[in-house]
């Protein structure tokens, strides 16, 4: 690891003035730390802001506010949120392990970095640790990687679970910026894709620090995540599906899908949303679906697998979720 | 700048790189605690901050200060065994023994997240009190890795203490 300056905030303005002057936040250290340790990241000065006062979850309007410190291990926990949002506490629940869940934060999980075997070695080239070196995994080994909204910088994809049960339920993204202002941003649009620029995973400015993660009024429904995982447990997703589903009679009333795994960000499209919306549910009504999120997807050789799992996994996902339903 | 390590007041200071694993185990001279993998993925680190289970080598000791840690050191000694512990031994819950303080410390912090509630992925109800049959010990007990491969003997050691307290 290489040399920093450690500071410990004492209040939220002091922490967004040091993230202002360059420092880097550290929440949980669990992702942060992993890399620092490769020396694939290397800030000159960390920020500790495990001591400020965003650690709780607060009822807000119709819905939750979550503290960007508030970990994953209490937020799956809280009565609330597994009553009212049971997509977000499962798909919590389906990553990582207890040990890390008891320190990864909303703020830390929301902002962790690919699993790209090429940006985890520094041997390799990489346009996201050393832009304009190259992308490693296109004509590599490219398993785990996107198969939607690539291009030929970055292949990578967003690898968290959480993120993409929130993208389905609509929540957003509270951030407080070094001006002293807050902008909210629904998370959908917090992640971007690679672009001209795949060393930026989202759309945070220097400076701006995560305050909070707001959940929208509970959606009801039916909800389902599904994480298809090379083993049973504690490994990130190939593909996953984040599902709200209600029905009215025998007709899907209204859908809500996301997806992990498949491509830098996670991933929603309101034309799969639309096309299920007042439609009888059928496997025919599941490939349509299935076609209008797979019509854009190019495969790079080793996660050719990943367009026949989609396909399948939100069929199974859909039935399953239709049949609970009615 | 102070922390506790098993009831013992132990000054932070020097490098702020230090993990605290490397803490436990270069300060404190704690070399119970074991450094597997150092990235997160083994759990031989695992130790108890403020009685929760977390991975020592993914933490910097100077985020620490004024915390109660406990190591495998804490939880007994060889003439007074935690029940986890002589547990362990009575099955044989190991081979090398290399991976067994973590085991022993997230077992200890494990049935304590359930005596709190916490739901796993494979509960099926979220909000219904866990109980910790094979499959769910296996599943909360996924950040342990045992490369001599001793789980079943790992999981009848944990469901003996779990019987017994019910
Ligand atoms: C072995 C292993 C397996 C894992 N498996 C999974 C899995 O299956 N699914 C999954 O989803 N995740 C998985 N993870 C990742 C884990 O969820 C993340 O490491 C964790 O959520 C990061 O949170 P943190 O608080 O520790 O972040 P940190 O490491 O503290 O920070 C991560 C990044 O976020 C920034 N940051 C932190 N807080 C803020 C804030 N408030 N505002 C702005 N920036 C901020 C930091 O500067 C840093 O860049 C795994 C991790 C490990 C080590
Ligand atoms: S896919 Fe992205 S993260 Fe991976 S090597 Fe290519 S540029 Fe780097």
């Amino acid at each position: 690891m290489r040399p920093f300056d450690y500071h410990r905030a004492g209040g939220l303005a002091g922490a967004v003035r040091l993230v202002a002057d360059g420092a880097r936040p550290i929440a949980g250290g669990t992702n942060l730390l992993d890399l620092m340790k490769l020396e694939i990241e290397a800030p000159a000065a960390l920020v500790d802001i495990n001591r400020l006062p965003i650690d709780r979850i607060e009822e807000s309007g119709d819905g939750l506010r979550i503290g960007a410190l508030v970990t994953n291990s209490d937020c799956a926990a809280d009565p609330r949120i597994r009553r009212d949002y049971p997509l977000l506490a499962r798909a919590i629940l389906a990553g990582a392990t207890f040990q890390l869940r008891n320190k990864a934060t909303t703020g830390g999980n929301l902002c962790q970095r690919t699993r790209c075997y090429y940006f985890y070695n520094v041997d390799q080239p990489c346009n996201k640790r050393a832009p304009g070196s190259g992308c490693g995994a296109i004509g590599g080994f490219n398993r785990i990687h996107a198969v939607l909204g690539t291009n030929q910088l970055c292949i990578a994809t967003y690898p968290g679970d959480m993120a993409v049960a929130l993208a389905a339920l609509g929540a957003r993204v509270e951030i407080a910026s070094p001006e002293g202002g807050t902008r909210i941003i629904p998370v959908r649009d917090f992640h971007r894709l690679p672009g001209e620029t795949p060393e930026r995973d989202n759309v945070l400015e220097p400076g701006e620090l995560i305050t909070a993660v707001v959940l929208p009024a509970p959606a009801g429904g039916t909800q389902l995540y599904r994480k298809v995982r090379d083993r049973a447990s504690y490994a990130f997703a190939l593909v996953s599906i984040a599902a709200v589903v209600r029905m009215d009679g025998e007709r899907i009333a209204s859908a809500t899908l996301a997806f992990g795994g498949l491509a830098h960000k996670p991933w929603h499209d309101p034309r799969i949303d639309a096309a299920l919306a007042g439609q009888l549910p059928s496997d025919d009504l599941f490939d349509r679906a299935a076609d209008l999120l797979l019509e854009d997807a190019r495969v790079w050789g080793s996660n050719d697998f990943k367009v026949p799992l989609a396909r399948r996994t939100l069929r199974a996902v859909l039935r399953e979720a239709t049949e609970i339903a009615a | 700048m102070q922390l506790s390590v098993n009831g013992e007041r132990r000054d932070l200071g020097g490098d702020p790189r230090t993990t605290l694993l490397d803490f436990l185990r270069h300060s404190c001279g704690l070399t119970g605690t074991k450094k597997g993998c150092d990235h997160g993925q083994c759990g031989a680190c695992t130790v108890l901050v403020n009685g929760i289970r977390i991975n020592s080598c993914l933490t910097l000791a100077v985020m620490h200060e004024g915390d109660e840690v406990t190591t495998i050191e804490g939880l007994g000694t060889p003439a007074d065994l935690h029940p986890l512990q002589a547990a362990f031994v009575a099955h044989d819950g190991y081979q090398c023994g290399y991976c067994t303080p973590g085991q022993i410390c997230s077992a200890k912090g494990m049935i304590d997240e359930a005596t709190r509630g916490w739901a796993s992925f494979v509960s099926e109800d979220l909000s219904a009190t866990p109980r910790l049959t094979r499959e769910e010990i296996a599943e909360r007990m996924s950040g342990n890795l045992c490369r001599c491969g001793a789980y079943p003997n790992i999981v009848d050691a944990i469901l003996e203490v779990v019987e017994g307290a019910r």
